[in-house]
């Protein structure tokens, strides 16, 4: 089945938050940032820019009604600073006027004084000086003391990931109204509506209930909106809320980069023992996670990255140490795969070191560790359905890698600067909230009197299909035309309470609350079927809208049983609930079974390095990937292939930059570099493993969003592979991303260029 | 007054000549199919497709809506989403949806819009449907399922049958059928607006200025050079070749003529930009806004073309491009002169001419460092040389020794590594967002061996002159 949003989107009906017609009116909104990066705020003059022809009105700290706080999980974050600023582009004010030029130009005439302190934007600066955001976590299993004395091998390094901008097209959005008796509603480009409710009842000093939010969908989020989405609401609120008007905010680009969290950056120090038939037995690891100025969702993102850190390896000795530490940056957020890419980068990174100083392919070592059924996670959850092994063998089948790796050989032995390089990337990656509390979901069913059906959930539809996904679960479970199905869009009013849409959990949790309701109505239905038919309950099956006894259709079809269910006043409306299952976690010894799954899965991946330009591409991306029962393999296999793209953009062009003060120099779309069509790889092939999956996915169709994703980071171990083709003693620190600098430097060993041309 | 044809609605607007057409299509218009994705021309998600009469012949090519001031669409038909939306979805939609091109969807009338415009294009066959798109980015998908679709369009297109190509189009249902008026209603528009703006920026294609001083051209602060233009202002005269400042760099690479003394003119001129931009950006823009980097200004510092400027009262001067740069962002010109050419001899068959560039990102994007080199060759030795190099200088930096070095000399590996580290004593580069100093130095010296192993490559190459360079 095609998303059911295609046909909107091509036609460009489709209905983004820039795009909801404005009531007459409508006011818009400019956040004003600072201007540096730590420091105390001395003076703030907002009056010329408030005496600014179309101004209406300046909103500071000071004119909040309820809290000046917006933090999820700690409460160290502002609306808008007060006293002190700790990041550039922190919000300080909020322009509002009668258009967005207006705005922009009152915004150059705010003026602010400050007594400026040093910034600090390296994490290993921070934690130096004993500024971490919370306290470090440590995962532990078996001896790593111990274990050292019986490596054979031990060796040790670094490695580095950058951030990323998550540049969803869409950028950040808001536009709330006020409603009658002081309600106000909110509609929010942001995953998570329940969050943004949460968060402007505090701020306005409101009960939530007074606060409506409504998503139709997001031009992209990728994490980018769960958690960050939320000031920019709080803000359009707190304008309308005191202005009694509409008010709209949209974020320019360049607000958008400078002003929000991305991906955190890592650097991180690694130890790797291993015995002399490369059987990784140690690993120890610190992680040092860049966690920018306020804690956002770094204490959930860690943890992943902890949970994470042997990615697909079983390695019976691990200590694991991360330290969320404090910069003078934006506060670094949520973006797919949420901490796990950077841990598994570092331990791919340990492997690659192993391999090239004991002169093998990384490959062997990598597959002698692969985790195998029942072997047991450092967090203590019994690995089961393991896939990791039958991934890999099917790549090496499927896509003949022995021969290809004899090709690359081959082709670079008889091109001197064109090498080509080959890597595996293996992914094992954990499904669930690792916040327990979170895994839950609900969603509401109204069968109308035509037999037409209506559903609503917490999930928000952001381009990677649940709504489609929804509409098939409640289609297939009723044996109903996808026609009659309509998913509503995503409203607090609704379905209360909700998990952001996130952690790759969406049709999961969702789905199972749909399956849920869609149970108790189809028992309903089956009641009145069997009074209607005078037979039992057992007997009633409904198949293509067509009511069956006894595998025998009748002529009683969904149309007549609907309308006969109502005037018989059976409810035809119901609420699904969900909560995941035998899932648990005791932070107090960090041990339990946190996830209700793994996805698992391995990718080939081949890199084509120009050695005289230092430029490349990625020629193939060969992808057996382990889907279970998947709902819809079209929509499955486009998460595959944009993860794929965007995990090798971070890997290899995505280069965030800072400057020291905390400037952001990569600002905007001409300096910060996504993949465009020919930085894609030329092909990406994936194939679907044959497994059964999960009994906890939905209806076994695994959860696909964050997995595929780290495939991308196989294109690192890639292209280092060709570099080291063309220049064996190439010293190539670990440090992504790999870009054409990087390359190139490495490609003719120079660290210093100057004398030596 | 500005008068267009906006889909299938003729146009009278007062609007402000420097407001962006986005904001007019989104905002007046109310039509909500164009999106704002970046405002600077990098993402594509507000392309549309812009028709112009030129000589008689209604030629359709995209464009970024975001950086096009109404100014300069006066004549024109701009046909946005909502313009080849019909009672049931084109093929280029269809196909869009059948293979899972569109995921958040946000990005997708973008690419609708320029597969649209290769089926309006002359232009045949997958790459060419792929070049249409490779100013549209998109988050999402990984670009492969767009792909596949775009294959689907050209084989499509390649199908159709020989003829009148919009009748072919609007019989076959890719196009409305009111496309078919638009030739005779473009006519009937007053071909040359009254001009009222003496601002003091001077508009070409308004991808730079929109860019950088988006607010001021609204103002009314710019002056609107592009009028419709009839031909692409490329002459040529026995072995010298001008173009005039309003072409644009689509123009250039397009050129038939230039292609036969350049072949590879399309893979240059592929490096730069993107299809929409490349449509609206001019020559005399690229030059004038004295980026170091310019890829322009590389291109003709190395066919060491002259620049013919004019001032007030027509008085007219001629500059070499290599002293037309006299300091960052400084040119030798007046606010009161216009680029109106450059002039330049053609390669003979005795020359040898390369451009070279390298970015972060190989297409659309900002060079790192860029070079070309012209060479004259006369029984094995360099008569004549010229060689420029970009992001290396404060200005786009014709390498005066380097280039008198090699004359007279033998191209051998020798040679080459002296050019170079001469080359390397012209250059002073910084560190910045496009890379630091150092790898700048070494690009440089890359792209200047490069210059001559992609020239001989049976003589030179990498490992002879990584050899010579450790001896």
């Amino acid at each position: 089945m095609n998303n059911i949003d295609a046909i909107g989107h091509v036609t460009g009906q489709s209905v983004y938050l820039d795009d909801i017609p404005l009531q007459e009116g409508t006011l818009h909104a400019l956040a004003f940032g600072s201007d540096i990066a730590n420091g105390k705020i001395i003076s703030l003059d907002v009056q010329t820019a408030e005496n600014f022809s179309g101004v209406i009105k300046i909103f500071t700290a000071k004119d909040i009604p309820g809290e000046n706080r917006i933090g999820g999980i700690i409460d160290d974050e502002v609306l808008f600073a007060r006293d002190e600023v700790l990041y550039i582009g922190q919000p300080i004010a909020l322009i509002v006027a009668k258009d967005d030029y207006s705005a922009r130009k009152a915004r150059k005439l705010i003026k602010v004084t400050y007594e400026e302190r040093e910034a600090i934007t390296d994490p290993r600066e921070a934690k130096e000086k004993g500024l971490l955001l919370f306290p470090p976590r440590t995962f532990e299993s078996g001896n790593i003391e111990d274990a050292w004395s019986k490596c054979d091998h031990v060796f040790e390094g670094r490695a580095d990931t950058g951030g990323q901008e998550h540049l969803y097209i869409e950028t950040q959005g808001a536009y709330v109204y006020p409603l009658e008796n002081e309600n106000l509603k909110v509609h929010s480009s942001t995953q998570g509506p329940t969050v943004v409710q949460k968060t402007i009842a505090r701020v306005l000093g409101l009960p939530m209930h007074r606060i409506e939010v409504s998503v139709t969908r997001l031009g992209g989020a990728f994490g980018g909106k769960e958690d960050q989405a939320t000031a920019w609401a709080c803000m359009a609120a707190l304008a309308s809320r005191k202005l009694h008007k509409p008010v709209k905010i949209s974020l320019s680009r360049p607000d958008d980069m400078v002003m929000t969290g991305k991906r955190h950056p890592y650097s991180s120090d690694f130890r790797i023992g291993l015995t002399k038939d490369l059987k990784i037995l140690a690993f120890e690891t610190t992680l040092f996670q860049n966690g920018g100025a306020a804690t956002d969702l770094s204490p959930a993102i860690i943890g992943r990255s902890l949970f994470h850190i042997t990615n697909s390896y079983h390695i019976p000795n691990v200590r694991a140490t991360a330290y969320s530490c404090k910069t003078n940056l934006p506060p670094f957020t949520a973006f797919r795969g949420f901490g796990g890419p950077q841990a598994m980068f570092v331990i791919e990174a340990a492997i690659a070191k192993a391999a090239e100083l004991l002169n093998i392919p990384a490959r062997i070592i990598q597959e002698k560790n692969l985790i195998k059924e029942n072997d047991v996670f450092h967090y203590g959850q019994t690995a089961k359905n393991v896939h990791a092994a039958k991934s890999w063998r099917e790549v090496l089948n499927q896509f003949q890698v022995e021969n290809n790796t004899k090709e690359i050989e081959d082709f670079n032995a008889q091109n001197p600067t064109v090498k080509k390089g080959l890597a595996m990337m293996p992914v094992c990656f954990g499904i669930s909230f690792t916040k327990i509390p979170m895994n839950q979901a609900r969603a509401l069913i109204h069968i109308y009197q035509d037999g037409s059906v209506g559903v609503s959930t917490g999930a928000v539809e952001m381009g990677q299909g649940v709504n489609t996904k929804l509409l098939q679960i409640a289609s297939q479970f009723f044996s109903i035309s996808p026609a009659k199905v309509k998913i509503e869009t995503t409203n607090t009013t609704r379905v209360a309470n909700t998990s952001p849409t996130a952690a790759s959990s969406g049709a999961d949790l969702n789905g199972n609350a749909l399956l849920d309701a869609c149970d108790k109505l189809l028992l309903r239905l089956k009641k009145t079927a069997s009074k209607t038919l005078k037979t039992d309950i057992g007997s009633i099956e409904i198949i293509d809208e067509i009511v069956f006894v006894s595998g025998k259709a009748t002529s009683l079809k969904w149309k007549k049983l609907i309308e006969t269910a109502f005037l018989d006043r059976v409810s035809l409306s119901a609420v699904g609930h969900y909560a995941t299952p035998v899932i648990y976690f005791d932070k107090t010894v960090e041990k339990g079974r946190p996830f209700a799954y793994h996805v698992y899965g391995t990718a080939a991946i081949t890199a084509k390095l120009d050695c005289l330009r230092g430029i490349y591409s990625i020629e193939k991306v060969q992808i057996v990937h382990d889907f279970g029962n998947s709902l819809n393999l079209m929509i499955d296999l486009g998460q595959v292939e944009g993860a794929v793209v965007q995990g090798i953009g971070w890997m290899t062009m995505e280069e965030l930059r800072f400057s020291k003060k905390g400037e952001l120099l990569s600002n905007s779309l001409s300096t910060y570099k996504v993949p465009d069509i020919y930085a894609a790889p030329e092909t990406i092939e994936c194939k679907a493993l044959e497994t059964e999956g999960p009994e906890l996915a939905v209806l076994r169709s695994k959860a696909v969003g964050e997995p595929p994703l780290m495939y991308g980071i196989g294109a690192y171990f890639a292209l280092r592979n060709a570099i080291r083709a063309f220049n064996p003693e190439a010293h190539i620190g670990f440090d992504a991303p790999l870009t054409p600098e990087k390359v190139l430097l490495s490609l003719y060993s120079v660290t210093k260029v100057a004398g030596t041309m | 007054m500005i008068s267009f044809i906006l889909n299938d609605k003729l146009i009278h607007t007062d609007k402000p000549a420097g407001m962006a057409l986005l904001d007019f299509i989104r905002n007046e218009a109310n039509l909500k199919g164009t999106k704002s994705g970046c405002r600077e021309g990098d993402c594509g998600a507000c392309t549309v497709i812009e028709g112009q009469l030129k000589n008689g012949k209604l030629i359709y090519g995209i464009i970024v809506s975001c950086l096009t001031p109404l100014g300069n669409i006066h004549g024109k038909h701009i046909v946005t989403i909502e313009g080849i939306n019909m009672e049931t979805p084109s093929p280029v939609q269809t196909a869009l949806v059948e293979h899972n091109g569109t995921q958040c969807g946000f990005c997708t009338p973008g690419f609708v819009m320029s597969l649209t415009a290769f089926l309006l294009s002359d232009e045949h066959g997958f790459e060419k449907a792929r070049e249409a798109i490779d100013g549209n980015i998109c988050r999402c998908t990984g670009y492969k399922s767009i792909e596949r679709a775009a294959l689907e369009i050209s084989e499509m297109k390649s199908g159709l049958q020989a003829g009148d190509k919009l009748n072919r189009l609007e019989q076959n249902g890719f196009i409305p059928v009111y496309f078919l008026s638009i030739p005779d209603r473009l006519k009937k528009i007053q071909s040359n607006r009254e001009e009222s703006h003496e601002g003091k920026l001077i508009i070409g294609g308004g991808t730079d200025l929109l860019v950088q001083q988006p607010d001021e051209v609204f103002e009314g602060k710019a002056k609107f050079l592009r009028r419709n233009r009839t031909n692409n202002g490329i002459t040529f005269r026995s072995d010298f070749c001008s173009i005039g400042g309003e072409a644009t760099v689509a123009d250039i690479m397009q050129s038939e003529v230039l292609q036969q003394y350049f072949p590879k003119l399309p893979y240059y001129f592929k490096l730069i930009s993107s299809t929409p931009v490349r449509n609206m950006a001019t020559l005399a823009g690229n030059l004038v806004n004295a980026s170091p980097i310019a890829d322009l200004s590389i291109f003709f510092l190395a066919l060491n073309a002259d620049v013919h400027l004019t001032g007030e009262n027509h008085n007219k001067r001629t500059v070499p491009l290599r002293k037309f740069f006299i300091g960052y962002k400084k040119l030798n010109k007046t606010d009161n002169e216009i680029v109106e050419k450059i002039f330049f001899q053609l390669p003979d068959e005795n020359t040898y001419f390369n451009f070279e560039k390298v970015s972060k990102r190989q297409y659309l994007d900002i060079a790192s460092v860029n070079s070309a080199i012209s060479l004259k060759i006369k029984n094995n030795v360099i008569v004549d040389a010229h060689v420029s190099a970009g992001g290396v200088s404060p200005i786009p930096l014709y390498l005066k020794t380097a280039s008198a070095f090699l004359i007279n000399k033998e191209i051998n590996v020798e040679n080459i590594i002296k050019a170079n580290t001469i080359a390397q004593k012209e250059i002073s580069p910084i560190s910045d967002i496009r890379g630091s100093a150092d790898y700048k130095r070494l690009l440089l010296r890359q792209l200047t061996f490069t210059h001559f192993i992609e020239f001989i490559p049976d003589k030179i190459s990498i490992t002879k002159l990584l050899q010579t360079i450790k001896i």
